[in-house]
């Protein structure tokens, strides 16, 4: 069926099958590949985008439950030649290692200081709790997001 | 000023973050044009009779290409066990089951369709019979070959033995003041890296084969990919794309790879693979996996006199893994940092009907270090001593020249008492012990236990032969003043794009940002070692130091001819990146010049006099409810010595990672199976995964005792973290209870078993 819907920022229409995930659509159809998956089971959070500016899985969205929507994925969050703030605290607190959670991990962050601009240190580990990542141990995780949020009072994706 | 141990930030990072990695499944490229894709259908039942795989359905499905079974790769000989005759050759593994299936998850079929989500649904309609046979889960039976000997031509199930446990010395005891003993689980764990499992595979019109396959070291996968298809190394060229995470699991290649690649053969076109997490799970190989049974003896005062480790590794199905030799090095480190006058080990590995066993984060060693560290609280608690003094009484002292234990291991220098003594220092450890008095005291329903783990391990053994453990490096420098590094290691996170790079720039003035570092091409790179068991700097980053400082004598040599000068005279200019001649700085040749006249490159190997041993103690704080049996780990404090620390947040980033996992271990996660061997942890909503709310920040205190095996002082760091957490979250959960008799709970220390073990304690009190 043909969906409209909106990703980083550009306008797009494509003929879907029913069931294609989300994240299948981003991936497949339109080339965006730093959204990954890590599970079937809605529990990793690798592949984490922001629609209407919330973070959703991808995985667990249907491309046609976001016509008319608009999407953001990691490769909409910089800006020209500049690493969005979040993007910037994850480098300096070397908040990645691998880098298979990594975007899905930002974009989770980038919703969650939507809501809550300062989260305590016990915010930002509930906030994540749907990101699994294996290499870092979270704890440069949390500090580039508390970092994040001390650096930028207005964080907006 | 030297850049070398500076927190340089990663020149990898701002791809992975803007655009994200390209992993296999990502890759793009001309040869995987029009690929289809490959879909395992998975054995349901742990052990049967393959009846029949009937594909004729499945034929017919939308999209289908085609699907094989066993009887289609009848060309494919068996996967013969590593290691003969200490692993036991009559244990082979088909790439497809073929007559008997062995564990849930076993591929017994493929199915290749045009999309992916055609092969989710083709792969339904395969239709095998399975006709059941007795499930070996328990690996104590299965050494008695109870229920079934999974492999009738070998007549047992033990696929490998570690000395002779009728051998053990009966007396090993005799004149202690107090023994003690306990059987201990050392639990079956997945790695589940973030990325699972892929292949991508293209065969040219020469007969050669190119494979994108996540790995840890590109030539030993494309070695295997060989094997198993029965090519020449020489006929696969394997690539190696960004890897999400290996944890010692992505080493070589398994059946799934080289059948996609053999799919692509068999069809003239190319072929793709990625693996569900729900396949990853069962299909995947495990880790850990131990039973052990510690005896440990010795003196009121705390001076232990003896100490025994009786292993049963469990190997699963099929010991072609890494699996059966775990205890290898278990006993290789049994003994620990402890000066015991006698040690004995001993084990026996065991094949079951369950997912294959293999190396992970740490393998072998973590199982050492929770046994010993066990042994030691149940033998503080017996004889009333603090553990942290009993650990004090029985380290060996500080020592500069190599140590050989009586298992053969030469530790290459440590001062263990100091590390023990840093870590109870930054814990602040005589304010805990007074505040899980005062709790103790006062009766509250959440306690407080401390837990303390010892450690030294070894790293970068590697097979380098005779002459030692080898890494090979490559450096450049080209006319337009960047450089690049061809590496035998093999990155998948640990961030050697930037680690070698300083390396460069210290030695040639190039900038950091002007090295690239090229790893995982066979065709580039045919020989190299990868990156696993904590080699990488202390071999290839050493190598990567050495070619650059024979490639400033190359270019010395060649800007002597153009100043007409002498060498000797020649000054190098690390600013510049140029030579000088001594007293006339206006004279000078930069490196560019000299590469824009000809090619200025080394290729150099190092080799290691020897593996190196790294060593700590980790001090966790846990908080336990007495009613409830939840654990709340409130903190990790750790001193991980790795000597030299070429760039300290990079080696806190492996600390950081290690030690979640190993707390993971402690508390957390556990592969269950059902008496019948059906998988109850084989997704993430089932698989208790470490998640940000479950750990603490992790408070790092450093210590650094140079090693003399390599110029830059290095030992390892990636499996540290891993090998003293587990132990420590352990002892510290016991610790809380250890005043209501609870003296033991195995790993994990869920609430459940916390709380069982709080109820029958307060029942025999």
């Amino acid at each position: 069926m043909q969906v409209k819907l909106t990703v980083n920022g550009q306008a797009r229409s494509d003929d879907v099958e029913p069931r294609l995930l989300l994240v299948h659509y981003l991936r497949e159809r339109c080339g965006l590949r730093a959204a990954n998956v890590g599970c079937d089971t809605t529990s990793c959070g690798a592949c984490t985008v922001l629609l209407n500016g919330r973070s959703v899985k991808s995985c667990t969205v249907l491309t046609v439950q976001a016509a008319g929507q608009d999407v953001t994925t990691a490769e909409g969050l910089a800006g020209d030649g500049e690493m969005h703030p979040v993007q910037a605290t994850f480098r300096a607190e070397h908040g990645l290692q691998c880098g298979f959670c990594t975007p899905g991990i930002v974009m989770a962050a980038v919703g969650l200081l939507a809501e809550n601009p300062h989260p305590t240190e016990s915010e930002v580990r509930s906030g994540l709790e749907g990101n699994f990542c294996r290499c870092t141990g979270y704890h440069n995780i949390v500090r580039a997001v508390l970092a994040a949020a001390d650096a930028n009072p207005e964080i907006a994706p | 000023m030297s850049i070398l141990g500076t927190r340089v930030l990663r020149t990898e990072d701002p791809r992975f973050l803007t655009t994200g990695g390209v992993y296999t499944e990502d890759v793009v490229d001309e040869r995987l044009a029009g690929a289809c894709h490959v879909h395992f259908v998975r054995s349901p039942v742990a052990h049967a009779r393959l009846r029949s795989v009937d594909v004729s359905a499945a034929l017919a499905a939308p999209g289908v290409v085609a699907a094989f079974t066993a009887a289609d790769l009848a060309e494919l000989p068996a996967r013969k066990p590593p290691i003969p005759p200490l692993v036991s050759e009559h244990m082979p593994q088909p790439l497809l089951a073929r007559d008997v299936v062995r564990y849930v998850g076993e591929p017994v079929a493929v199915v290749v369709t045009e999309d992916p989500y055609q092969g989710e649904d083709a792969a339904e309609l395969v239709d095998a019979d399975y006709d059941p046979l007795p499930p070996v889960i328990n690996p104590v039976a299965a050494a008695r070959g109870e229920p079934a000997v999974l492999f009738a031509e070998a007549g047992t199930n033990i696929c490998a033995s570690f000395g002779d446990a009728a051998q053990l010395d009966a007396g090993l005891f005799d004149g202690c003041e107090a023994v003690v003993s306990a059987v201990i689980v050392n639990q079956r764990v997945a790695p589940a890296p973030m990325e699972t499992r892929a292949a991508a595979a293209a065969w040219a019109g020469d007969g050669r084969l190119t494979a994108w396959i996540p790995n840890q070291g590109a030539q030993e996968t494309r070695d295997a990919v060989a094997a198993m298809l029965g090519l020449d190394a020489a006929a696969v060229r394997v690539i190696t794309p960004d890897v999400g995470g290996a944890f010692g699991a992505k080493f070589g290649a398994d059946a799934e790879h080289a059948v996609v690649c053999w799919v692509a053969r068999r069809l003239g076109r190319p072929a793709r693979w990625t693996e569900t997490r729900s396949e990853n799970l069962v299909a995947m190989t495990h880790g850990r996996a131990q039973i052990q049974t510690v005896t440990i003896g010795g003196g009121r005062d705390g001076t232990i006199a003896a100490y025994r480790l009786e292993i049963l590794q469990d190997s699963g199905a099929y010991p072609t893994a890494y699996g059966p030799v775990l205890p290898g090095l278990t006993i290789m480190m049994a003994p620990g940092p402890y000066a015991f006058p006698k040690t004995e080990a001993v084990a026996r590995s065991v094949v079951t009907n369950t997912t294959p066993v293999g190396a992970y984060r740490g393998a072998g060693r973590p199982e050492a270090t929770a046994a010993v560290e066990r042994a030691i609280d149940l033998f503080a608690v017996e004889i009333g001593v603090d553990p942290a003094e009993v650990r004090r009484k029985n380290l060996l002292p500080r020592f500069t020249e190599p140590h050989t234990t009586a298992f053969g291991a030469v530790y290459d220098s440590g001062d263990y008492p100091a590390a023990l003594a840093a870590a109870l220092d930054a814990a602040g450890y005589a304010g805990l012990r007074a505040e899980q008095a005062r709790r103790r005291a006062a009766g509250d329903p959440v306690q407080l236990g401390i837990g303390l783990a010892c450690y030294v391990e070894i790293t970068g053994g590697g097979d380098g032969g005779d002459a030692g453990p080898a890494e090979n490096a490559t450096v450049e420098v080209h006319a337009d003043g960047t450089a690049t590094v061809l590496t035998g290691t093999s990155p998948h996170g640990q961030g050697h794009e930037t680690a070698w790079a300083m390396l460069v720039s210290d030695e040639l003035g190039v900038p950091v940002e002007k090295v690239t570092v090229k790893w995982g091409d066979t065709d580039l790179i045919p020989e190299g070692g990868g990156t696993g068991g904590s080699r990488s700097l202390q071999q290839g980053g050493a190598a990567v130091q050495q070619a650059s400082r024979e490639l400033l004598e190359v270019a010395r040599q060649r800007a002597a001819e153009g100043l007409e000068a002498s060498a000797a005279d020649l000054v190098f200019d690390r600013e510049r990146s140029a030579f000088a001649v001594a007293g006339d700085p206006d004279a000078a040749v930069p490196l560019t010049a000299l590469a824009a006249a000809e090619r200025l490159f080394v290729r150099a190997v190092f080799t290691a006099p020897g593996p190196t041993f790294p060593f700590g103690t980790h001090v966790a704080v846990a908080e336990v409810d007495t009613e409830t049996g939840r654990v709340v780990l409130r903190r990790v404090v750790t001193v991980d010595d790795a000597g030299t620390v070429l760039n300290p947040l990079l080696a806190e980033g492996q600390r950081h990672g290690g030690i979640a996992q190993g707390a993971a271990q402690a508390f957390c996660e556990e592969v269950l199976y059902d008496a019948d061997g059906n998988p109850l942890t084989s997704t993430f909503a089932d698989y208790p995964f470490l998640s940000a709310t479950e750990v603490p920040s992790f408070e790092l205190a450093d210590m650094a005792t140079p090693t003399s095996y390599n110029p830059l002082g290095a030992k390892g760091i990636g499996e540290a973290g891993s090998i003293g957490a587990t132990p420590a979250v352990q002892n510290s959960i016991i610790d809380a209870l250890a005043h209501l008799g609870v003296r033991h709970i195995d790993l994990p220390a869920s609430p459940q078993r916390v709380w069982q073990a709080v109820r029958a304690a307060k029942e025999n009190a």
